[in-house]
């Protein structure tokens, strides 16, 4: 054998060698990654098809909600009327025990405001900019660290922030607007709800929050009757959620438990109070010239429907039993401690 | 002697960056870099990016008066097609006069310093270049196949005469703007927001509104047939690496028109037959194709400059009014003997110029031929024709009648970029047949038309979708006579209703209804169901009078797939031939609003 053979019959040894442990090598990964039970590590193993489906974000809000312990002596409903947007959104919630006593220094704020459709302010299907407006200002001059204002619109979300004059009367007030995207939302977990025990959620804004604030205007709703304070949280919701008119109140009581808010302000500046919840026309607008604080959204929407709607003669929509009969709010506002102002 | 390493030192210990070194000439070092390529690269670098901005800030939140259709108003080719189908020059379309000029002094000067399409062709072809000096001569001189941009230049504008404007198709400002609106943008805006939600679900929160060409919006937005406008862009781009500046060589009916006009400019690219050793070096960067070794091609040249670059012998300049020089030379060129003004020749190739495309006559005429009867062949369809366009062909609010839409749509799709809510889709073959491809219709699955919206018509370039104040199309003021602009009618269809095939109550249509007085009213009644229970059903019916046809019913109706509320275009205001409703208010105008009607 020559010098040459020899020195090919080692390369080639060497050759073989490699590629044998490169057959070897990807053999047995491949091995590894299809065979290797579930819970081994880097194993692929999906024996009947549950493992590859997609398993979406899951989160839940606090417990207890967003709520804090009631002022021992101020009233349960504050109602301030006026013509001062300003000063009757500081008297009403002065009178249900002041912002100092739901907003402290370092709070993350949500506030939810009603911006479902692209309607100027006036024409009273959203709520009035100067209410929101006076609110961040409240809610900064308690010492938030920041002031969120989120929604869901039902129409094109910018357009509906900027037509309503939301999206200018929030920044300028110092908050920052959040407008949903697709990554926006997760599944939240409402134990207890009826129909939303997971459902999807514009969870962005409440990730870090520590108060949540809903403000809504009153208007009349074609299916449930009214819209106010607690029909607002519809406006978190994401997915299939026009299925909720099929079981309208239900779904209403449904939002009342998933958020439970550190208190609501019902924007009564003006009524909507017929060609609901769309509106379109200053002639199914009227003006109200009130605005409620509560920590109890029923008290305050039992007392829009009375009070601001003027549907004295009407029952109240189903939804009000069905989330009293839960516990979470009492329709009968005369019961409970009332604090009425008037203010410029 | 300069050192060829990027940085040296000196024995002194002084710092050289070559890039500094002066020329070998002795020229100073900016020399180099202050060519007019380079600033030819820097035009072009301006202008895309303004084209990107400029469809970036079509968009609700960021039009703040910007011309965001720009680039389609500069297009000769859209002023001067549309000219020829309506006989009228819209809004904005005399800014094409900005590129005519220009093309009438310097040649197609549009092609390489301006066009974003063109600057797109140029940059990837040149990134994913592997050809040496010999291979990029060989594949920059001209082809008989450049021709076939003239020829279907000639067939579209001979249609435009006819009223179906087509340049749409493959005019490249229309075509890059589609397939921005279309495909690229939202291909980014998908990346973008799936990137943002990764960082988010780790707990970083950013805010990504400026990286999203659509902020604002809680769906991804889908638009029909974007794989086919985004795959065609990938291969128009990708033949590149086969032909380079293919789009812009073979097919461009714009550069085919600015080809043609540039016969006139008093500038062209100018070879010194005494400094010309016909190495043809000046083939290896030349964009068009325009044969500056011989006969400069004036139609074919977009002026890239390269040529000037190039020449190692400084034999090429852009000059003024240069003169074909043949009868000049005397002597004999075979013989090495000719002399140009007492000069001796260098060059054998003594042609300097060739004016007009290079297409046979009878080319031109077999093209007219062709769109003489592209039309008929065309416009014989149903889906666009008068008699009968289909009940889904939807058009956005202020469109004008469907014979004078295909006339004006260039199918650039901008409207579909700025409409907010997604409504407005590419039609596909089905809607408005080959004719009407990728011009606007309404998909009510996936958005609806805002009642307060009316961008779709501000950016529109040539009035196919006319200006339209928001008092018009809510019929308010001055307009209260004319009523709302209607795009269709509402209907329902009772066997897939909850309310009224199901006993399940729902009417969202009625909550969501934008009109007021509401279009849907509702019949109350309360029934047994059959489990027993007691439920009050809405059921809802249409009040036609009021509906003008926004889709939001359709588009919020919870039997998703097949909707039980949906509009079709029947009752849409822009053509007195489709009404549903005896409107005796109109009697009185009936003799000024008819019109002889082509098929």
């Amino acid at each position: 054998m020559t010098d040459d053979q020899t020195a090919y019959r080692r390369a080639s040894r060497r050759r073989f060698l490699g590629q044998a442990a490169w057959v070897a090598g990807l053999s047995a990964t491949a091995g590894y990654a299809a065979l290797a039970p579930p819970r081994f590590p880097l194993s692929l193993r999906d024996p009947d098809g549950e493992r590859g489906k997609p398993k979406p974000a899951r989160m839940r809000l606090p417990e207890g909600g967003y709520a804090v312990d009631p002022h021992p002596t101020a009233a349960h409903l504050g109602i301030a009327r006026g013509q001062n947007i300003g000063k009757m959104v500081r008297a009403a919630v002065d009178a249900i025990g002041g912002i100092a006593h739901f907003v402290q220094k370092g709070d993350v704020v949500v506030i939810k405001p009603n911006v479902a459709f692209e309607r100027a302010a006036p024409l009273g299907a959203t709520t009035d900019p100067a209410v929101l407006s006076a609110l961040i200002s409240l809610v900064r001059s308690a010492g938030a660290r920041e002031v969120r204002v989120a929604d869901n619109p039902i129409e094109a979300p910018e357009a509906c922030f900027v037509r309503s004059g939301l999206q200018q009367a929030a920044v300028a007030a110092g908050a920052r607007v959040y407008l949903p995207a697709p990554n926006d939302f997760q599944i939240l977990q409402t134990p207890g709800a009826s129909l939303i025990e997971h459902w999807e959620f514009f969870a962005r804004p409440f990730i870090g929050a520590t108060k949540v604030i809903g403000v809504s205007p009153c208007k009349d709703h074609n299916l449930c009757g009214a819209s106010m304070t607690t029909k607002n949280w519809y406006g978190l919701l994401g997915g299939r959620r026009n299925q909720f008119h099929q079981d309208i109140h239900t779904i209403i009581a449904d939002l009342a438990l998933m958020v439970r808010p550190t208190f609501v302000l019902l924007d009564g500046v003006r009524v909507l109070y017929r060609s609901g919840p769309t509106g379109g026309s200053l002639a199914d607008v009227k003006p109200g010239h009130t605005v409620v604080a509560s920590t109890d959204s029923l008290a305050a929407d039992a007392f829009g429907w009375q009070m601001l709607l003027e549907r004295t003669e009407q029952p109240l929509p189903g939804y009000f039993q069905k989330a009293h009969n839960r516990g979470l709010g009492e329709p009968e506002f005369r019961t409970l401690r009332l604090k009425e102002v008037r203010v410029g | 002697m300069a050192d060829p390493r990027p940085i040296s030192v000196d024995k002194d210990g002084r710092v050289h960056l070559a890039a500094f070194q002066p020329n070998r000439d002795g020229s100073p070092w900016y020399a180099r870099s202050l060519r007019i390529t380079t600033v030819r690269v820097i035009s072009q670098a301006f202008f895309f990016g303004l084209f990107v901005f400029l469809l970036w800030a079509t968009w609700f939140s960021r039009l703040g008066g910007y011309p965001v259709s720009l680039f389609l108003e500069l297009d000769p080719l859209v002023g001067f097609a549309t000219a020829v189908s309506t006989h009228t020059v819209y809004r904005w379309l005399w800014r094409a006069l900005f590129v005519l000029v220009p093309t009438l002094l310097l040649g197609r000067v549009f092609c390489n310093w301006m066009c974003p399409y063109g600057t797109l062709h140029q940059f990837v072809g040149f990134i994913f270049n592997i050809r040496g000096n010999r291979d990029n001569i060989r594949a920059n001189r001209y082809r008989s196949a450049f021709q076939l941009k003239y020829l279907l230049l000639t067939v579209f504008l001979v249609m435009a005469a006819f009223g179906s404007l087509q340049i749409g198709l493959l005019d490249p400002i229309c075509l890059l703007v589609r397939t921005f609106a279309v495909a690229i943008m939202p291909a980014s805006d998908l990346a973008v927001s799936d990137l943002a939600g990764r960082m988010q679900r780790q707990g970083v929160d950013l805010d990504t509104t400026a990286l999203l060409f659509s902020p604002g919006i809680s769906e991804a937005r889908v638009f029909a047939g974007a794989w086919f406008v985004g795959l065609l862009i990938v291969g128009l781009v990708g033949m590149n690496l086969v032909i380079p500046r293919f789009f812009c060589r073979v097919l461009c009916p714009l550069g085919a028109m600015l080809g043609v006009l540039s016969r006139f400019a008093m500038f062209r690219i100018d070879r010194d037959l005494t400094k010309c050793t016909d190495c043809d070096l000046c083939l290896k960067g030349c964009e068009g194709a325009a044969d500056p070794q011989a006969a400069l091609r004036k139609s074919e040249c977009f002026v890239c400059m390269n040529c000037l670059d190039d020449c190692p012998e400084g034999a090429i300049s852009f000059a003024r009014a240069p003169l074909p020089v043949l009868d000049r030379i005397q002597g004999e060129i075979r013989a090495g003997t000719a002399t140009l003004f007492g000069i001796p020749l260098k060059s054998r190739i003594p042609d300097t110029e060739r004016m007009v495309p290079d297409v046979p006559r009878r080319r031109w005429l077999f093209a007219s031929l062709g769109g003489l009867v592209a039309f008929p062949f065309l416009r014989l369809s149903k889906a666009v024709n008068a008699r009968g366009f289909h009940e889904k062909a939807i058009r956005p609010p202020g469109s004008v009648a469907e014979p004078e839409f295909l006339e004006r749509c260039i199918k650039c799709d901008q409207c579909i970029n700025v409409c907010p809510t997604n409504v407005l889709q590419p039609s596909t073959l089905e809607q408005a047949g080959l004719e009407g491809l990728w011009t606007p219709v309404m998909d009510f699955s996936v958005g609806f038309c805002q009642l307060n919206c009316t961008l779709c018509s501000e950016v529109c370039p040539t009035g196919a979708i006319q200006k339209t104040p928001l008092a018009r199309k809510l019929g308010l003021d001055e307009y209260a006579d004319q009523g709302p602009v209607r795009v269709g009618t509402a209907f329902f269809n009772r066997g897939r209703c909850l309310p009224w095939a199901m006993e399940t109550p729902c009417v969202v249509c009625e909550e969501v209804c934008p009109v007021t007085p509401k279009a849907i009213g509702t019949y109350d009644e309360t029934i047994t169901r059959w489990d027993g229970q007691q439920v009050t059903l809405n059921r809802p019916y249409m009040r036609p009078e009021l509906c003008i046809g926004c889709g939001i019913c359709e588009h919020e109706c919870p039997v998703l797939d097949d909707a039980a509320v949906y509009v079709t275009a029947i009752g849409e205001t822009r053509d007195d031939g489709r009404t549903l409703l005896l409107d005796t208010t109109k009697q009185a105008n009936v003799e000024t609003n008819s019109k002889v009607r082509r098929p």
